[in-house]
């Protein structure tokens, strides 16, 4: 099991409970789970690195407890219950720097665990019905969270009795009808305090604590169905939304227009991330497809076929996934040469890759069958 | 005539010149026909007609300007076509016989569903996540006998014409069904009431101008729900050589070619309707048959009338469905979440792709 986690470069949970490891520059799908114990109590609802290094996966359960993936070992090391099956399953999952955890449920309780023990060292109140969660990339105390009739809140770890932010509700309409709130999804924009949110009313809005201005500061639309899931690009200058019929586009955060749509999905996105170095952005969701698609030239790069519904999804950073052409890694990569094989490879794709979609598409089914033959532990 | 036709030889010379650029097809289209008849020199008796063969070698028929002359031409040349194709098929029948045994077989019809590009999510039967998923999805308590299918059968509001007989039909094949007028009720409130009341699914007919064209399927207590269209619908009374009226007797339930995933989820939909124990006595199927993403519905009463011969008996209706889209949970198309959505143009762009 060992040496086929370390392959992989994308992970996802399903909603059968197994943890998924791809690797796409092997062309390669693992399961990391035996077949006879799985149950549905154990549906992966969230993923996270456990450090900044990516030795170890978090899975947040259904039912739940916290599982610890050693991708060193391929095994899980260690499973705690930190939450009730009572008060929903996890909305947001995240670890602290110096081993500690935060988790959020959906009944909207941010609490942060120590290493070990049993008891929370904080406990917080995000409000009602929380649909994400998530921690400040750069302040590791800042925690945003958001749901359905539940506005944008930001709180601070260190003193968490009252929120730092707290998002007003939208203008009335000309109608002068009460709009209603939705976070659905949310980000924290890198070099600002200010973060992004996409909603269940097909919003996409940016908040920006610095200001006075509680109101969003920016708010785009796009389509006329929920928006499920959100993920900024690397630079930050536009994010990636996916709604509830597998519609995904690139919004642009200057004027909210869209950039760009990324076709392909047939089901609601679940999950939606973008590669930290790379143009690359990866989707998963219903349709059991892991999609990855190029941020520059929007075409469908990977398609995997994963047996069972995706909830969640999680790229490494370090691996490179066989694809896209940055051309400023072109330089370090020739130097590198030597020591890595794999990475060399993967750039090899690159020649093969931007021809047409439908193309790739066969591709990857071809690789597929080759597989199957194989027999590999698909 | 003599006249028109000179000028129409003259035109087209004119034309010749400037057209042979543009129009290689029509040159290709003459000049093929002119040369099957070299290779087949035997066949002179087919070249009765001298004014075909005065023709210039690029001439086509469309350029003929006189309608009546044009129209003669045409099927003179159709004739001739079909002539040759036939002695074409004689000779290789003849050929066939003569060779006898040692015959190559025959060539396998090139059709769009045996030319299908291979779909990476047909189900193995061997495979245990699916076995699993499948084993523990909404229909794992119908396939386990833990309850029993109760079905409601609705319209679309102030149902018209032909609909309300469609589900008066509809609930006459499925054992268990009360048809019920919708009385402007919204769904989102009439699901909760059937759950209830024990329901396992709700089937909503909606027309458009009196005829039934969308099917909402929706498996209670919690989803999935499948959206059709609905066509080409047949009631009993427009059947030729039907049977008698149906009986009561729960039919046996045939569902062919659901191979994909999600064909498999929808098969499943299909089959949970039906009650689970089929009474052979009523000797009535129910058929669902997919071909190129079509779903056709037949239901049938078969007779053995002896060993070997057994007749079968439409009893209708008849109707095609096509998925538009399977949506997770009951009937919410505003915030529900799709599992696959049909999207045109997209998914349909290759002919030999199907999803189901």
């Amino acid at each position: 099991m060992g040496e086929h986690s370390r392959l992989c470069s994308v992970w996802l949970g399903s909603e059968t409970g197994i943890l998924k490891g791809v690797s796409l520059s092997h062309r390669q799908a693992f399961n990391f789970c035996s077949v006879n114990q799985l149950s549905r109590d154990q549906e992966v609802r969230v993923l996270a690195w456990s450090d900044p290094t990516q030795s170890e996966l978090l899975l947040g359960l259904v039912d739940g407890s916290v599982r610890t993936f050693s991708l060193e070992k391929g095994v899980f090391t260690e499973s705690r219950s930190l939450g009730d099956p009572v008060e929903g399953c996890f909305s947001g999952l995240e670890p602290l720097p110096g081993g500690g955890l935060l988790t959020c449920t959906e009944s909207g309780t941010v609490r942060v665990w120590a290493e070990t023990g049993t008891e929370p060292v904080t406990e917080l109140s995000a409000g009602t019905s929380v649909c994400r969660m998530r921690r400040s990339p750069v302040d590791a105390q800042r925690v945003a969270a958001g749901g359905k009739e539940n506005g944008l809140k930001i709180f601070d770890l260190q003193n968490p009795e009252r929120p730092v932010f707290t998002a007003k509700n939208l203008r009335d309409d000309w109608l002068d009808l009460r709009r209603p709130h939705w976070v659905r999804d949310l980000a924290f924009l890198p070099d600002s305090q200010k973060v992004v949110t996409c909603t269940g009313y097909h919003q996409v809005h940016v908040f920006d604590p610095a200001t006075p201005q509680r109101r969003p500061v920016l708010e785009a639309e796009f389509g006329d169905l929920p928006l499920t899931a959100l993920s900024l690009v690397p630079d930050g200058s536009a994010v990636v939304v996916g709604n509830t019929q597998g519609q995904m586009a690139i919004l642009d955060l200057r004027k909210g227009r869209v950039r760009g749509a990324l076709k392909g999905l047939s089901g609601g996105v679940r999950g939606l991330q973008c590669h930290a170095s790379r143009p690359l952005v990866a989707s998963c969701g219903l349709d059991r497809f892991l999609r990855v698609h190029g941020l520059e030239d929007r075409t469908l790069q990977h398609k995997v076929y994963l047996k069972s519904r995706l909830n969640c999804l999680l790229l490494s950073s370090k691996d490179l996934l066989g694809g896209g052409g940055a051309s400023g890694e072109g330089a370090e990569l020739e130097e590198v040469k030597d020591e890595e094989d794999d990475v060399w490879d993967a750039l090899e794709q690159v020649e093969e890759q931007p021809s047409k979609r439908k193309t790739t598409e066969e591709e990857m089914q071809t690789e597929r069958k080759k597989k199957k033959k194989k027999g590999g532990g698909v | 005539m003599d006249f028109t036709e000179v000028s129409v030889s003259s035109d087209s010379k004119g034309k010749k010149k400037n057209k042979k650029g543009k129009s290689g097809n029509h040159a290709k289209g003459g000049q093929s026909s002119r040369v099957e008849p070299k290779l087949e020199e035997r066949q002179k008796e087919t070249k009765m007609e001298p004014e075909a063969s005065s023709f210039p070698p690029t001439f086509s028929v469309s350029e003929i300007k006189n309608k009546q002359r044009r129209h003669l031409m045409f099927m003179k040349l159709k004739q001739e076509k079909r002539k040759q194709k036939m002695q074409l098929k004689k000779k290789k029948k003849k050929e066939r016989e003569a060779l006898g045994d040692k015959a190559p077989p025959k060539e396998v019809p090139k059709t769009i569903e045996n030319q299908r590009v291979y779909d990476e999510t047909t189900v193995d039967p061997e495979d245990e996540e699916v076995a699993f998923d499948e084993g523990t999805d909404e229909f794992s308590a119908y396939f386990n006998g833990l309850t029993n299918p109760q079905v409601l059968i609705t319209t679309s509001d102030r149902p018209r014409g032909r609909t309300m007989r469609f589900c008066r039909q509809l609930a006459t094949v499925i054992p268990n069904a009360h048809v019920y007028y919708r009385k402007g009720l919204a769904l989102k409130r009439i699901i909760p009431q059937c759950v209830a009341r024990n329901f396992t699914y709700l089937m909503v007919v909606n027309e458009d101008r009196q005829v039934p064209n969308g099917l909402v399927l929706c498996h209670l207590p919690d989803g999935p729900t499948a959206h059709f269209k609905v066509s080409n619908v047949r009631l009993r009374k427009e059947i030729k050589r039907r049977g008698k009226d149906p009986t009561e007797h729960s039919p046996e339930v045939i569902l062919n070619n659901f191979s994909t995933r999600l064909g498999h989820s929808i098969g499943r939909l299909f089959a949970a309707l039906f009650p689970q124990d089929p009474q052979f006595v009523g000797r009535q199927v129910a058929t669902f048959h997919n071909q190129r993403d079509f779903i056709f519905f037949r239901f049938h009463r078969y007779i053995f009338k002896n060993e070997k011969k057994v007749g079968i008996q439409e009893l209708g209706p008849r109707f095609t469905l096509k998925l538009r889209s399977l949506q997770k949970g009951t009937f919410d198309s505003k915030f529900g979440e799709y599992e696959w959505v049909l999207k045109r143009h997209e998914m349909d762009a290759c002919r030999r792709k199907f999803q189901l």
